[in-house]
């Protein structure tokens, strides 16, 4: 079989590999186990007419030597081959893969024991790469002293060329070193001042829905609310009757009490997630803590650092308040995938902290260029039909006076002023070194990303924007993105070959493990 | 001007066009296999609808691919590669080999056949994490794969 194997796919030479450990297939095939509950599930059901209470067991039986049979299959297909130069991994029953990871790409190794996996003396051996799609590579199971060799050998291989580039190591951290950043009390009061937030309702809605059961009254019935209204005095015609002026001033009460539930709800969730918020400047990059009752500390080594996103909204620029975030490719929290450096600092601060990550400021604006405005301009075209559409439909079935339905036209001027407010924040631009977007007209953000850390570049057109001669530029940033619209394609083009001039001539491996 | 871009692309294996038409011919069977149903039924006057279904069918299954085939094309260099695919939608991508992660060959049963392979490289990038190029030759799709490694290497060191 395994002759054969090699012999018909010729995806490698025909050495022989490494086998997963057997006893992995029982440990894959318990932890593997809820998953065939459905499929169980619809079996049973699709013999219970037959009235023959012996075919469950034996359908079950049925499921179960299937499982087994199809990861036997995979586990026959399945080799790994420790080369000269690089781990491959060869797989699939039906549709082969063979995947080559050189030694130099393998940022870490790791290996994890679950319990079953643990009482066999097996181990789930992980390589990771940083490549963007997650799942890399995976043996799972290995012996634990074959895990234990791999890791060795990996990290001799990888010694080998840490002479030049030394493995990265979390940074040791000093402690009270001069914070780089901090805010203080009534900063972060201030920022939860301009976090408005009504997710409070949300949550109240949802904890309503999940333990209603438990309330004594239908959560949902307005009647019910009402009527709970009615017996303190209060009725809906009393409310009706009160005259304009007084319904005014119940409406007016009823929003600034949701104003002030808003705001402090921001106030509060800030504070909690914020306080005491101090990023220090270690030896090897960035160190943050912050936090009222869950303390975190993170740390963001600088040349893990891909790009940097400066933002801010249309209130609190007025007082010159934005946030910095770096893109990287690991995950800062659950809600925020970016490592937020700063979340409420002026632009001083800001480019303070982006300089010590080797990230500079845009030089002034002159060096932007606008988008193409036709672009912003067939879009609002695409409009017109279906409102000529409309005006049409009004006028045959509804009778509407030909006069009157032109006013639809006026709808225009919405998505027009949007069109109008994207195409003027828009700008795009680079220098020697730096890539430049900056976009939104609610949030508006800079995105700064240096041309080296550039992953890959891709020009694309659509079916319109080639008639238009016009093309977006998408860079692969790790961890982000950045794309840049409605530019002419010989722009893009221009652009496309200076950046990958930079890009070539620096390795990936190295910028990103060494300083 | 992407004409201008396509000439010095490298196409890619002929044999593409016959492994994209088998697929797509399997791909779309049910849809033919329904037409057929509905007709038998006697729904509508004979012929209304396994008529257009085949017209579709032929369409789609033999005139698309080679039309695809020919919008696709590639560049090897010496440190980069370079993708161009599509023509309602074109891409143009390049990934400089020293931002390569890893590198898949994969070949499915219609592929083996004919002695066609897709290489498939990972950057760290979250546009474009992965490319794909289809319809290689197996042995020219394992040359770039061992290409590629070499580059990474000497970059490395």
């Amino acid at each position: 079989m395994n002759e054969t194997v090699d012999a018909v796919d010729g995806l490698t030479p025909a050495v022989d590999g490494e086998r997963l450990h057997i006893s992995g297939l029982l440990v894959g095939f318990v932890s593997g186990l809820p998953q065939l509950v459905f499929p169980m599930v619809a079996a049973i059901f699709g013999v219970r007419k037959a009235d023959n209470p012996v075919l469950i067991p034996i359908v079950i039986a049925v499921v179960l030597i299937f499982s087994l049979f199809f990861r036997w299959l995979a586990w026959l297909r399945f080799q790994y081959f420790v080369g000269e130069h690089d781990i491959r991994v060869e797989k699939g029953i039906l549709n082969r893969t063979a995947r080559s990871i050189p030694y130099e790409r393998i940022q870490d190794v790791s290996i994890e024991q679950k319990p079953l996996a643990r009482m066999m003396g097996l181990g789930e051996v992980k390589f990771e790469t940083g490549g963007g799609d997650g799942d890399d590579a995976k043996l799972s199971f290995v012996t634990l002293e074959e895990a234990n060799r791999l890791r060795a050998l990996i990290r001799s291989r990888k010694a080998g060329i840490a002479v030049a580039a030394p493995v990265d190591v979390p940074a040791p951290v000093e402690d009270d070193a001069h914070p780089i950043f901090a805010m203080d009390g009534k900063r972060v009061f201030v920022f939860g001042l301009y976090s408005f937030s009504l997710v409070i309702f949300a949550v109240l809605g949802g904890l309503a829905q999940q333990f209603d059961f438990l309330l004594p009254f239908d959560f949902w019935d307005f009647k019910h609310w009402i009527g709970l209204a009615e017996e303190r005095g209060v009725s809906v015609n009393q409310i009706n009757g009160v005259g304009v002026f007084a319904q005014i001033i119940l409406a007016f009460g009823a929003i600034s009490s949701l104003i002030f539930i808003g705001v402090a709800t921001g106030v509060v969730r800030t504070i909690l997630r914020e306080h005491g918020f101090r990023l220090d400047q270690t030896a090897k990059g960035f160190r943050r803590r912050r936090g009222l009752f869950t303390l975190t500390d993170v740390i963001m080594p600088t040349h893990r650092v891909q790009a940097a996103i400066v933002q801010t909204g249309p209130f609190r620029k007025r007082h010159g308040w934005h946030s910095l975030k770096f893109v990287s490719l690991a995950q800062d929290s659950k809600q925020e995938a970016n490592y937020v450096a700063a979340p409420f600092a002026t632009l001083d601060e800001v480019w303070r902290i982006a300089i010590a990550a080797a990230i500079a400021a845009p030089d002034g604006d002159e060096r932007m260029q606008r988008g193409a405005a036709k672009h912003w301009l067939t879009q609002l075209l695409f409009i017109v039909p279906v409102l000529l559409t409309a005006m049409a439909a009004l006028v045959i079935f509804a009778n509407a006076p030909i006069d009157r339905t032109t006013l639809l036209l006026l709808l225009l001027v919405l998505p027009g002023a949007f069109f109008w407010l994207d195409w003027r924040q828009y700008r795009f631009g680079l220098d020697d070194h730096q890539l430049y977007l900056k976009r939104g007209w609610w949030r508006q953000q800079i995105t700064i990303a240096p041309q080296v850390k550039v992953q890959s570049v891709e020009i694309a057109q659509g079916p319109l924007s080639r008639r238009q001669g016009l093309a977006s530029v998408r860079f692969g940033i790790a961890g982000g993105t950045m794309e840049m619209i409605a530019l002419p394609l010989a722009t893009a083009v221009a652009i496309r070959d200076a950046v990958m001039e930079k890009v070539v001539a620096v390795d990936y491996s190295a910028i990103n493990q060494s300083h | 001007m992407t004409q201008n871009l396509a000439t010095e692309l490298t196409p890619l294996d002929p044999a593409f066009v016959t492994t994209t038409r088998i697929a797509t011919a399997i791909g779309l069977l049910p849809f033919v296999v329904g037409a057929g149903v509905l007709e038998v039924a006697h729904v509508a006057p004979p012929g209304s609808f396994i008529v257009p279904m085949l017209l579709l069918y032929v369409f789609v299954a033999f005139t698309v691919p080679a039309r695809k085939y020919r919008h696709w094309g590639y560049d090897m260099g010496t440190d980069r590669l370079r993708i161009v695919r599509g023509y309602m939608f074109y891409r143009d991508t390049i990934v400089p080999f020293g931002r390569i992660q890893h590198i898949d060959v994969d070949q499915g049963p219609i592929d083996r056949r004919y002695g066609l392979a897709t290489l498939t490289v990972h950057t760290a990038g979250n546009h474009n994490s992965k490319v794909a190029l289809p319809g290689l030759a197996n042995a020219d799709a394992l040359a770039m794969r061992e290409a590629i490694r070499a580059a990474i290497r000497q970059d490395s060191l």
